[in-house]
C-alpha cells in the first residue's frame, strides 16, 4: 500500500516506521495516524518481524497535532469523528516499538512517543504537552501515560504549565529509557531493537502484555495474570531451547516456536 | 531605511577559516548593553552555521576585552512590576549567549587585550581558551557591587582554577593580572600585547586546518564530562567516537599516516 505521511522499511527482523510530514514538523493528522497504525498493525502481523522502530527522522519527531485540522470543529464533530479510534488501535500491537526521538515530541508527538514501549532520546529532544496553551488539554492519552511515567507532581507541571522538558530531566523522571547524541539516536535505538528481536519472540510478546497490564489492575490481579502468562510459555519450544542452551553453556536459538 | 544612529557593537570579519569577533563599543570598554548581547549571540550563530568557519576568535576593541554589564543602560535592570529582576535578565540575555557559546561545535579562543569584568570575565571564561596580552586582567567584579556571579562564572571559575582560587577570586574580585592568569590555569598563553591578536589568530588557523568534526566533538565530550560521572562520560566518548569515525577526516587522518604523509582536513 502507498503512504503519503509515513516511510515504512525493514532492516532484517526489524519494522522501521518513519512519520514523514517534513514542512510541518511531522504534525500528527488524522492521515497520519491512520497511515501509521495500518502499518504498525501490518508488522504486527508479519511473523518475520519482531520489533518495530519508530522514528520522526533526524529533526524533529513530531511536533504535535494538525491544529488547523481541528480549529473551528465543534465538540460534536469531533466526537462523532471518532478521530481517536486509531489511536486506541495503537495500544493493541503486540510487538515492542522503541520510539527514536529528536527534537521536538510536543503534544500529539509526545503522546505518540509514550505510547510506544521505550524511548532512545537525542540530547537535543524535548518533551511537552502545550495544549493548555490552546485552551485544551491532552487527549490521547497526554494526562494518563505522562502520569503513569513521571509520577502525579511533575506530570501536573508539564500538562499545567504546557513547558517542555529536556532530553536529560525526561531521563531523571524516567519518561525516557536513553539520551544519546543526535548523530547516534537511530543507531542506538535499532541496537535496542535488534537485542530485543534476538529473544524468544512469543516470551517478548508475553512479556510486553504482562508490563503493560500492571498499569491497569491491582497488583494481586496482576500477579495472577503474571503467573498465568508465565505458565503459558513452558507450552513454548523456545522455552525448552533457552532452558537447554542455558544448561549447555550455548547460546539459545529461537525459532518463534 | 537610513538609520545612522544604530551602533555596530558587535564586527565579524573571517580570515583563513577562522571567525573573528570583535566586541566594538571601545568608547565603554566595550561594555554589555541590549544590543550587544542581541549582536554578539547572532555572531555566534553567524559562525556557527557557516561551513566556512572553522574555528572562532573573540576579541575586544580598543583598551578593554569587555567590561561587564553597561550600568548605565536603562535594560540593565529589567523591570517586572515594580521590583527589578535581575534574574530574568541574566536568563534572557546572558544565558543564552554562554550556552550558544558552549554548544557551538567549533573551538573559540578569547584573545583577551585588557580588562574581562563582570560578565567579560564570564565571557571570556566561556571561550574554550584564552590568550591574553600582558594587558590582560580577569575580575569576578560582580561583588565589588553586591553581587554574586553571573554569566557561567560560578561554573568555569572553579573548574578552571579550583574550588578554594574559585572562592578567593569570586568572594574578593580582585584583579587576576596576566601573569598570575596562566599560572593558576584561567589563561593559556600570554603573549606581548601588541602581537597577541596576530599570534592567537595564527593559533586558530592552525585549528581551523583540523579535524573540525572532530575539534567539535572533543569540545561536546569535554564539557559533557564535566557534568558527569567516569561511567557516563566512558559512554558518552563511545557514543562521540562511532560519529568521529564515520567521517571523512577520520578516513584522511588514516591515510595519511599509511601514506606518510601530512593529513588535508576539510571538516567532513
Amino acid at each position: 500500500m502507498e503512504y503519503q505521511s509515513i516511510q515504512m522499511s525493514r532492516e532484517g527482523a526489524i519494522g522501521r516506521i518513519q512519520l514523514y510530514r517534513p514542512k510541518v514538523l511531522n504534525a500528527l493528522n488524522t492521515g497520519l495516524i491512520s497511515e501509521l497504525v495500518q502499518a504498525l498493525e501490518a508488522f504486527d502481523r508479519d511473523s518475520t518481524i519482531r520489533c518495530i522502530l519508530l522514528t520522526g527522522g533526524n529533526r524533529v519527531f513530531a511536533a504535535g497535532a494538525d491544529i488547523g485540522e481541528m480549529a473551528t470543529a465543534t465538540s460534536a464533530e469531533l466526537m462523532l469523528s471518532n478521530q481517536f479510534a486509531d489511536w486506541d488501535r495503537l495500544r493493541r500491537i503486540k510487538k515492542p516499538i522503541v520510539a527514536a526521538v529528536v527534537g521536538y515530541a510536543l503534544g500529539g508527538g509526545c503522546e505518540l512517543a509514550m505510547a510506544c514501549d521505550m524511548i532512545v532520546a537525542a540530547e537535543n529532544a524535548r518533551f511537552g504537552q502545550p495544549e493548555i496553551d490552546l485552551g485544551i488539554i491532552p487527549g490521547a492519552g497526554g494526562t494518563q501515560r505522562l502520569t503513569r511515567a513521571v509520577g502525579k507532581a511533575r506530570a501536573m507541571e508539564i500538562v499545567l504549565t504546557g513547558s517542555p522538558i529536556t532530553a536529560q530531566e525526561a531521563l531523571h523522571v524516567g519518561l525516557v529509557n536513553r539520551v544519546v547524541p543526535v548523530e547516534n539516536v537511530e543507531l542506538e535505538a535499532m541496537k535496542l531493537c535488534q537485542q530485543i528481536a534476538s529473544k524468544a519472540p512469543a516470551a517478548v510478546q508475553l512479556a510486553k502484555e504482562s508490563v503493560l497490564k500492571s498499569f491497569d489492575t491491582t497488583i494481586a490481579d496482576g500477579l495472577d495474570y503474571e503467573q498465568k502468562l508465565f505458565y503459558l510459555l513452558f507450552s513454548t519450544e523456545d522455552q525448552k531451547e533457552g532452558m537447554n542452551a542455558f544448561v549447555e553453556k550455548r547460546k539459545p536459538h529461537f525459532q518463534g516456536k | 531605511m537610513e538609520n545612522t544612529q544604530v551602533e555596530q557593537t558587535v564586527l565579524l570579519t573571517k580570515e583563513d577559516g577562522v571567525g573573528v569577533i570583535t566586541l566594538n563599543r571601545p568608547h565603554l570598554f566595550n561594555a554589555f548593553n541590549t544590543q550587544l548581547n542581541v549582536d554578539l549571540l547572532k555572531a555566534f550563530k553567524d559562525v556557527a552555521k557557516d561551513p566556512e568557519v572553522r574555528a572562532v576568535v573573540l576579541t575586544g576593541a580598543g583598551k578593554a576585552f569587555c567590561s561587564g554589564q553597561d550600568l548605565s543602560d536603562p535594560a540593565a535592570i529589567q523591570v517586572q512590576g515594580d521590583s527589578p529582576s535581575l534574574g530574568d535578565s541574566v536568563r534572557k540575555r546572558y544565558n543564552p549567549l554562554i550556552l550558544a557559546m558552549t554548544e557551538m561545535e567549533k573551538p573559540i579562543i578569547a584573545a583577551v587585550n585588557g580588562a574581562a569584568a563582570g560578565a567579560g570575565c564570564s565571557l571570556a571564561l566561556a571561550c574554550d581558551m584564552r590568550f591574553v596580552s600582558d594587558r590582560a586582567k580577569f575580575v569576578e567584579a560582580f561583588v565589588r557591587i553586591g553581587l554574586a556571579p553571573d554569566s557561567g562564572s560560578s561554573w568555569f571559575l572553579p573548574q578552571l582554577v579550583g574550588v578554594g582560587r574559585a572562592m578567593e577570586l569570586a568572594m574578593t574580585g580582585r584583579d587576576v593580572g596576566a601573569e598570575e592568569a596562566v599560572q593558576i590555569g584561567l589563561a593559556n598563553q600570554l603573549v606581548p600585547h601588541d602581537r597577541l591578536l596576530e599570534e592567537t589568530l595564527a593559533f586558530a588557523k592552525r585549528l581551523a586546518q583540523g579535524p573540525t568534526r572532530a575539534i567539535g566533538l572533543t569540545k561536546r565530550a569535554i564539557y559533557k564530562a564535566m557534568d558527569t560521572d567516569i561511567a557516563g562520560a566512558l559512554e558518552y566518548e563511545a557514543q562521540v567516537q562511532e560519529i568521529a569515525g564515520k567521517s571523512k577526516d577520520f578516513l584522511e587522518g588514516i591515510a595519511s599516516f599509511v601514506e606518510k604523509r601530512p593529513p588535508q582536513y576539510r571538516g567532513e
